[in-house]
């Protein structure tokens, strides 16, 4: 599609708002709403983090009273196993890097004076911190939240009696994510149109920002997962509820039929995979955008092969349809099909390897600034890989069926899912701060979190995967009474310990972040000396994002260390570049 | 309501993107939350819109997909017979009431209506008198609401539905007697709820004429809707076939 140019007369759709609820609240300016996004994915992450901290000292201390919450069952166990993980997936991973840095960042990148549909953009923030809202009700209704996992699996979601939570709890918590869907659809919808409609003049879809292609690619993911999610919970909400039984076969509970019959929970599987894949790079990409981003940035150079990394986005997001049965061995299906499920899982290595050398391709010979968006960057190619590099184990039907119901899984998908991508958000918040809030963080807190967050993660994460070697299966809620499993148990300490710590780091985070809100010292417009175009307007950015005019694009937006430049850095909107590279 | 000459034909009337490369024209109002003071031209909004549409029938087509895979997959699952306890079907065919093929006459007609409602509008917003564009023809000057016949038969086929949902009832056929009934309602029901939609947007078409908004704002709404209707009414041919012969 085109790009255009809009010049003055398109600076913004809507005037900029003077009220308190019209420009903090119901705001339609997509810098807002980006914040907005940003803030809700921080307080949701807090209660994630806690309720794993919870996991944390019950797997260990089982039988301790915690204050005001007492005994911990193993049916509360569970609901803590599912509500930290819809919540983690959900409102923080799919939030923060695509809700949040998408939403400020993208229409400023490509020199857009706002998306596409400001309306829209507002009503997706606030249907998904509905979404967050109607989540946590789920804990104070009669039954509490339910314990079906963040998989939902049927029948054991599908039925009301199948356990504490399983009634309005678990209602609540498909009602959530059917409202998250139609939240984050918005935002897709937004997200595409504004990338294909908005460009400026001269922003060819091979000068945007691998951040903007990675956002761009997200979104269309989203696009074709979340209605399929969406469809899964409708049919999951009438089998509960009107007594269908698309995924409930002929089972009793306590000796007694429960009327449904003939439904298969495999299909329940198969439609919630075939959106929880996906799901996995819709968390990761943007993180992968952002680090690309910012790897060229702090090394000073062109980001190593640029069109590569365009396509390997494209190839994983491709890949990420195709792969859903590889979640599927345990429960069963024919050695072919499970067979071309492999060969294609270990398939997405190849664009995922193709990322991380041209990482390592841009580090290599650069002159690299350890500033702390840096350091967290670097951080997440060493969580991606290390990671990844057990996704080609698990891809294996006859290893994975080993693997799979024992902590390896879990460490591996919160290293390269979990982690990675909090660190991707971690280098953007540090990277973006200036512009956003117009202040520098504090540099040295910064460090400290950065080696407390990564030294905590690996104590945390890497001996998790050998206790799942050693066959510690995850979901038990208690196993110090399990014989085979005690030489495990100072293990466990030492990585709950290691979680106390590493939650505690966050800490000097939060900290930082709101003390430089206020107190920070001033930033200029253009600290990192970046190239893009939200370091070509004032900081932090005026509502029309460009102060009146509208950048005309002349350059890729990963000119450094141009050969007869005036400077190490071209500007995306400088004049031409002619002699590069 | 406002109303419109009949019989209009349009050959895609083109709008000017400004005098020879120079920025087109800013137009007030519209935009999607109404209140703008400066706004992009006719030509861009027309096209964000629909390509905005476009993108937003993704996921409704991905959500029926969904649903036709799980009818597929349902269809040729076997249960067990508790008093046998052999593995049985127990897909019951529904006989689909012929009120449907009713109300699908009455949203075709609709969609038809809804495209003369389209071009009409289309026409308004060159700003010309309709006889003077090349490719537009003028039968007679007789104005005939055909937003408002849209919307009537709009609401015509969704009380057609909720009679077929009786008739079903009555034949005692409810969500959940049989798989298959459960998803006669499923599909029916999701596409009334997205025909819906369509219904609130001709109903803010309506109010944008009666507040006498601009003609351009007024023909982006009437012609993304037109689109989505249209869509509406092929997707339930689909899902009639669908539930008529792979049932």
């Amino acid at each position: 599609m085109a790009t255009h140019d809009f010049a003055a007369q398109e600076l913004h759709a809507h005037a900029a708002p003077q009220g308190f609820i019209r420009k903090w609240v119901f705001s339609l300016d997509h810098k807002v709403i980006g914040l907005q996004y940003y803030f809700l994915a921080l307080a949701a992450v807090f209660v994630g983090m806690f309720l794993s901290l919870l996991m944390r000292i019950h797997l260990i201390w089982p039988t301790a009273a915690l204050p005001l919450l007492g005994d911990i069952k193993p049916e509360t166990y569970l609901t803590l196993v599912t509500m930290h993980g819809t919540i983690m997936v959900f409102f923080v991973l799919t939030t923060a890097p695509q809700g949040g840095f998408g939403n400020y960042f993208l229409p400023i990148q490509i020199g857009a004076p706002d998306m596409a549909f400001p309306v829209l953009n507002m009503l997706s923030f606030w249907t998904t911190f509905l979404g967050f809202v109607v989540m946590i009700a789920a804990f104070f209704v009669a039954g509490g939240a339910p314990l079906h996992g963040w998989t939902g699996y049927a029948p054991l979601s599908a039925l009301q009696s199948a356990g504490p939570g399983e009634g309005l709890g678990a209602d609540l918590w498909i009602i959530s994510i059917a409202i998250f869907c139609i939240g984050a659809l918005m935002g897709a919808l937004n997200f595409i149109t504004t990338t294909l409609d908005m460009r400026a003049k001269g922003m060819t879809m091979m000068r945007m920002p691998l951040t903007v292609w990675a956002w761009f690619v997200t979104a269309i993911l989203g696009l074709l997962a979340f209605g399929v999610l969406l469809s899964a919970g409708i049919l999951l909400l009438m089998d509960r509820n009107l007594g269908t039984s698309f995924f409930v076969p002929l089972v009793t509970i306590n000796g007694q039929l429960t009327g449904h019959k003939g439904g298969s929970p495999l299909l329940w599987q198969h439609l919630f995979w075939f959106f929880g894949h996906p799901e996995v790079y819709i968390a990761i990409l943007p993180a992968m955008g952002m680090c690309s981003q910012l790897l060229s940035v702090f090394s000073r150079k062109p980001i190593f092969g640029y069109k590569a990394m365009v396509y390997a986005i494209l190839g994983i997001g491709f890949l990420g349809f195709m792969v859903w049965g590889h979640h599927m061995f345990m429960s069963g299906m024919s050695p072919y099909t499970a067979f071309a499920f492999s060969i294609m899982t270990m398939g997405i290595g190849v664009p995922s390897a193709i990322k991380t050398f041209n990482w390592l391709g841009t580090l290599w010979g650069g002159r690299i600034r350890f500033a702390s968006p840096m350091l967290f960057a670097i951080g997440f190619v060493s969580l991606f890989v290390s990671g990844g590099i057990s996704g080609p184990f698990l891809a294996q039907p006859v290893l994975d069926i080993q693997l799979h119901d024992t902590a390896f899984v879990p460490a591996h998908f919160h290293l390269i899912m979990g982690v990675a991508s909090i660190f991707g958000i971690f280098a953007a918040t540090y990277y973006w701060f200036p512009k956003m809030f117009g202040r520098m963080m504090n540099e040295s807190l910064a460090r400290w979190h950065f080696f407390i967050s990564l030294i905590g993660t690996y104590a945390v994460f890497m001996p998790m995967h050998y206790a799942g070697m050693a066959g510690q299966p995850r979901r038990y809620s208690q196993f110090t009474e399990v014989h085979y499993l005690a030489g495990l148990i100072p293990l466990n300490k030492f990585i709950t310990f290691a979680a106390f710590v590493t939650i505690a780091g966050q800490l000097i985070f939060v900290v930082n972040l709101f003390w430089s809100v206020f107190k920070g010292p001033k930033a200029s417009d253009n600290p990192w000396e970046a190239t893009t175009l939200e370091w070509t307007t004032a900081t932090p950015p005026p509502h029309d994002n460009f102060g009146g005019h509208t950048p005309v694009v002349h350059n890729g937006p990963y000119e450094y260390n141009v050969p007869g430049a005036p400077r190490d850095y071209v500007m995306q909107n400088d004049p031409e570049i002619k002699a590069a590279h | 309501m406002a109303s419109f000459s009949t019989t209009a034909t349009v050959d895609d009337p083109r709008i000017s993107l400004g005098d020879g490369g120079v920025l087109p024209p800013v137009r007030a109002g519209g935009g999607d939350d109404g209140s703008s003071p400066r706004l992009p031209d006719y030509t861009t909004r027309l096209r964000r819109a629909r390509l905005g549409l476009l993108v937003a029938l993704t996921p409704v087509i991905m959500l029926f997909v969904s649903f036709s895979s799980a009818y597929v997959v349902r269809q040729g699952l076997p249960t067990l017979d508790p008093r046998t306890n052999q593995l049985v079907l127990d897909w019951i065919p529904v006989t689909l009431p012929k009120l449907l093929l009713i109300n699908t006459g009455v949203l075709i007609l609709s969609s038809l209506f809804m495209e003369l409602a389209r071009r009409q509008v289309k026409v308004q917003v060159t700003g010309v008198a309709p006889e003077t564009v090349p490719g537009v023809s003028i039968g007679d000057q007789v104005r005939i609401p055909w937003l408002a016949m849209t919307l009537l038969l709009g609401l015509v086929f969704l009380f057609g539905q909720w009679t077929a949902w009786r008739q079903l009832g009555a034949n005692g056929f409810y969500v959940a007697t049989t798989p298959s009934s459960s998803f006669v309602y499923l599909l029916t029901g999701t596409h009334a709820v997205h025909l819906m939609g369509g219904v609130l947007a001709l109903f803010v078409a309506g109010i944008a004429a009666l507040w006498r908004r601009s003609v351009a704002t007024r023909s982006i709404v009437v012609d993304v809707t037109a689109w989505y209707w249209h869509f509406m009414a092929g997707l339930w041919i689909y899902i009639l076939c669908l539930l008529e012969f792979a049932g």
